[in-house]
């Protein structure tokens, strides 16, 4: 095993609470590279970088650096440097003595801090800024001094939290090419956490996708891209319909009603599974020749470069679709999927499985309610069983005391017909749902399971 | 080990504070006129404070009573001063914004002794005779200050379209201010109140220029007047325990109220 | 309808008659003599005659070391307070603030009273000691705000960059929290120089400070050489508002 890893991480853990925030983590960084941290807010990737700076202490794993355990060693005996989110940058102090800071600490002669601050300033253009007070800069000039002062120190690793979230758009693209360059030149290992996934593809070698506190997918941002591997990682980066499909064999995918030819293999046969397609994969023409399927157009907006369209199937999905012509709203068009385009990803779940306890012969206790429901005859009172509920046994209710059940739309993704949402009950369990009403990221429901929908199995079949 | 050492310190800086407060507490329960010199358990001077007996209690009841009717009429004449003030300094560019902040400022900034001694000879340099009328004047001019820097940040954190959508909607101007602009800025005004309301019952350097010949005791000038005759009238001790409790009480409640709204 | 601006009229009008009159009536009385001529010899008086001056000196002798004290033992209590590493309880902040909230002339009464108990003679030590008393908590307030407000990132990033806790302290922390020392200092220095009462029950009225002065010739009746010496603290103030310039910190200091 090639052993330029500069940072391994080892089965990283840390709760606050009852919430784990990570979950045995495990990856490795190699010297040198451009690694991104990539994940929604409160997916534990802030949480991840401070513990590698040292801020915060893991419950469990080791964190080593170049084959080290540093987990026991305050940050400021750690050789890493960070640019934190805000800056951070001290008001007390102007821009050379900003950047000096690490350096006049190290007790350095004079001379040399000076000479290592100067060329800091010049590498990231600032140059006639050294005695400027850091409140009169602007937020990208803040943002170099961030850099500078973190780089001077010659850091192993430069860790950088969300550093261009306060820029606007245009100074945020200029200042993505500016840290690509500074990486380029100073060939240190950079850590970048972002929630961007723009950002992320843009900038880095190697992607690492978080969610819940757990690695969703490693991988190139073309891997990423193109091959995601379950519908969070394909929802979460750039634009797709998710849609529910059947493997009917290797290389034969169902899904809208048809059947296609794909790339897959091993999934077995008639499995479901979850298929990713980009709406720019997607040919649309005006003749059915060719074509698979055919479809109406629904909507028709210009986005700059593309049109964006949406396209109800023959078989009444709902599918995005860009392309450089535009198609009138109402004209039937014909639809065509290349194999190479289409992406499998195996199923997480096809239905709840819940933790139950047999109260009498038609009640049983779980998720912190009494359901009524057939129980099974060799199920006595007390058994802990376990109930499976399809998507679509669950109801979902306006006011959250219409429910047996209070919760919140954790996570919503469309899947062409229909909605597939996570809710996250009042007392931390998950429950999936299909759906077709809408719902908004965050809205409180009332949560109610039709009995006929639970089914019992004995916790041993 | 380091926050032993932490918490001992402020616990000895605590007990320090406490001492004389803690000290004037225990001697209110004995009948003793001297203070230090405990004659064993009684409630008399409690007693006396109430029923205005012996030496001191009644006039020391009165001035209880102007204390606190002067503090809430100053403050109640500050809220409306200030509130209104607020909404003009909050709706003013430039230098007058300036000016009307840099005066705002000097009351809080001037010591006590200048704000008294200034309108103590404004009031004689205008044939004013000084009483009631001439402190309640005083502590609006230092109280009012405090009302408009609590109410002026309501009025940056609202929303500045509340009010003309009011009219939009067909509200009257006298109705868009008293339905829209009043329940925006009432935290603001709630707090500037209670804010006069304990600088005016604290103040005594003020109240002490201003308040001419005519006999006019508030709490603060009665204790001075007190200790320069030499003697402390024993039902003061009761008195400072009330307050001191009563104090007590109350930062107590509105310490839990906020951290039940922060859990909120 | 009208323009907003003008509700401030009301107040403008309230501050120039109970604010900027009163004070320009100061330097007016202040150069006046009996007769109301014009004169300098109320402030010629101050500088040539050596009791006032030496009182004048003691008081700002007093003053800086009352606030010297103050920072002194309000600082390391302000930030322990404010670590949450070491204090959590909101109410041993409170204990400290609530002192803010209770009659300065109770609080000075009850300890001098407790001192003559104790059987201390009344002097500069107890006055000292007693203004400590008094003043201690208007230092600890401030200097707590800056420093619960203080963003935890600057302390976090002077690590990262390798200073050690103790450095950390010495190189950000304390430099970060001088506006709140510097309000600290207006809300204890002016009031320990011009207050008159506090020194006189802590003293037993052997020691007089200026603002006691001040007061003796107002309250018989000497006006003019009253206005005088109000006119020279008016003077000091000035200066002492310019080091700290910090206003706005000094009013948020007195609110809770």
């Amino acid at each position: 095993m090639a052993k330029d890893y500069i940072i391994d991480i080892q089965h990283l853990s840390k709760s606050y609470g009852d919430v784990k925030v990570l979950d045995d983590i495990n990856f490795y960084i190699r010297r040198g590279e451009f690694i991104t941290l990539l994940g929604p807010s409160g997916c534990g990737k802030t949480t991840l970088l401070r513990q590698i700076a040292g801020f915060i202490a893991p419950d469990e794993g080791r964190i080593l650096l170049e084959g080290k355990d540093i987990s026991g060693i305050p940050p400021y005996k750690r050789p890493l440097n960070t640019v934190f989110q805000r800056y951070a940058l001290f008001p007390h102090l102007d821009v050379f003595d900003n950047i000096a800071f690490g350096l006049k600490l190290q007790k350095l002669p004079a001379k040399e801090i000076e000479v290592r601050v100067k060329k800091m300033l010049k590498m990231v253009s600032m140059t006639d800024y050294e005695d400027r007070s850091v409140d009169s800069l602007s937020g990208g000039q803040q943002q170099r001094v961030a850099i500078a002062r973190a780089l001077v120190n010659y850091p192993k690793v430069l860790l950088l939290d969300e550093p261009l979230a306060a820029l606007d758009l245009k100074m945020r693209k200029d200042m993505q090419m500016e840290l690509k360059e500074i990486h380029r030149k100073m060939g240190i290992t950079f850590i970048y956490v972002t929630h961007d996934q723009e950002e992320a593809l843009t900038l880095s070698d190697t992607i690492v996708v978080l969610n819940e506190g757990r690695i969703q997918q490693i991988g190139t941002p073309t891997d990423i891209y193109n091959e995601p591997v379950n519908s969070f990682v394909a929802d979460f980066i750039g634009e797709s319909t998710i849609l529910n499909g059947t493997m009917i064999r290797d290389r034969r995918v169902e899904f809208m009603g048809h059947e296609f030819d794909c790339v897959d293999e091993g999934f077995g046969e008639n499995v479901p599974v979850d298929v990713v397609v980009r709406p720019e994969d997607v040919y649309i023409m005006n003749h059915q020749e060719g074509a698979q399927f055919s479809g109406v157009v629904q909507s028709c907006i210009f986005k700059g470069v593309h049109y964006e369209m949406f396209v109800e199937t023959d078989k009444g999905y709902e599918l995005m679709i860009q392309d450089y012509n535009a198609f009138e709203p109402g004209s039937t068009v014909g639809l065509l999927i290349r194999p190479s385009d289409i992406q499998v990803m195996h199923k997480e779940r096809t239905i709840n499985t819940i933790e139950a306890e047999v109260l009498d012969s038609h009640h049983v206790s779980m998720l912190g309610a009494e359901w009524e429901c057939e129980v099974p005859d060799d199920a006595a009172t007390g058994d802990t069983v376990i109930a499976e509920v399809p998507f679509d046994g669950i109801e979902l209710l306006d006011h959250q005391e219409d429910g047996k059940l209070a919760g919140e739309v954790h996570f919503l993704l469309y899947k062409g017909d229909h909605y597939h949402l996570t809710i996250l009950t009042d007392n931390g369990d998950r429950l999936w749902v299909d759906t077709d009403d809408i719902w908004d990221k965050g809205d409180l429901v009332g949560i109610d399971i039709r009995s006929e929908a639970i089914k019992l199995k004995l916790k041993n079949d | 080990m380091k926050k032993v050492l932490a918490k001992a310190y402020l616990y000895l800086l605590l007990a320090m504070l406490y001492a004389p407060l803690l000290f004037i507490a225990v001697f209110s329960f004995t009948e003793s006129r001297v203070l230090g010199n405990w004659t064993g358990f009684s409630t008399k001077l409690y007693s006396n404070l109430f029923t205005g007996g012996m030496n001191g209690g009644s006039s020391l009841l009165a001035a209880v009573e102007n204390t606190l009717l002067i503090a809430l009429i100053a403050a109640a004449i500050s809220t409306l001063l200030g509130t209104v003030a607020a909404v003009g300094i909050f709706n003013l560019k430039g230098r007058k914004k300036q000016t009307m902040q840099f005066l705002n400022n000097i009351p809080m900034i001037n010591p006590d002794i200048i704000t008294g001694v200034s309108l103590f000879l404004l009031f004689v340099f205008l044939g004013f005779s000084q009483g009631y009328t001439t402190v309640v004047l005083a502590h609006v001019t230092f109280c009012t200050p405090y009302v408009v820097l609590n109410v002026l940040p309501k009025l940056a954190q609202m929303n500045p379209n509340i009010y003309e959508a009011a009219l939009d909607l067909g509200a009257t101007p006298g109705q868009a201010l008293w339905k829209v602009l009043v329940p925006e800025l009432r935290p603001g005004m709630i707090s500037g109140f209670i804010l006069a309301f304990t600088m005016s019952l604290d103040d005594f350097a003020v109240t002490f220029f201003t308040r001419g010949t005519i006999g006019l005791e508030t709490l603060s000038t009665y204790i001075y007047a007190d200790a320069r005759k030499g003697g402390l009238t024993p039902e003061l001790r009761p008195l400072m325990t009330i307050i001191f409790l009563i104090v007590l009480i109350l930062l107590i409640v509105i310490n839990m109220r906020q951290e039940k709204m922060k859990k909120q | 309808m009208i323009k907003r601006s003008y509700w401030s009229l009301p107040y403008l009008i309230f501050m120039v008659v109970f604010v900027v009159l009163p004070l320009l009536l100061i330097v007016l009385y202040a150069f006046q003599d009996g007769h109301g001529h014009l004169t300098f010899a109320n402030i010629t008086r101050f500088f040539t005659d050596s009791d006032s001056l030496s009182t004048f000196a003691l008081s700002i002798e007093v003053a800086i070391e009352n606030t010297l004290i103050c920072i002194l033992l309000g600082y390391p209590a302000a930030w322990i307070l404010s670590n949450r590493k070491l204090n959590r309880s909101a109410v041993t902040v409170m204990l400290f603030i609530m002192p803010m909230w209770i009659n300065a002339l109770m609080r000075t009464l009850a300890t001098a009273e407790l001192f003559s108990m104790l059987g201390f003679t009344l002097g500069k030590g107890t006055l000292l000691f007693g203004m400590v008393y008094d003043y201690i908590p208007f230092m600890i307030y401030p200097i707590y705000n800056t420093l619960m407000k203080m963003d935890n990132s600057y302390a976090e990033a002077a690590e990262d960059l390798g200073a050690t806790p103790w450095k950390v302290f010495w190189k950000v922390t304390v430099p970060l929290s001088l506006p709140g020392v510097m309000s600290g200092v207006l809300m204890v220095f002016m009031p320990t120089v011009s207050t008159f009462a506090i020194s006189e029950f802590l003293t037993n009225n052997k020691i007089k400070l200026f603002g006691t002065i001040i007061q003796e010739n107002i309250n018989s009746s000497m006006w003019n050489y009253g206005a005088a010496l109000a006119f020279i603290m008016l003077f000091i103030i000035g200066i002492t508002s310019l080091f700290g310039e910090n206003k706005e910190t000094q009013a948020e200091g007195g609110l809770i």
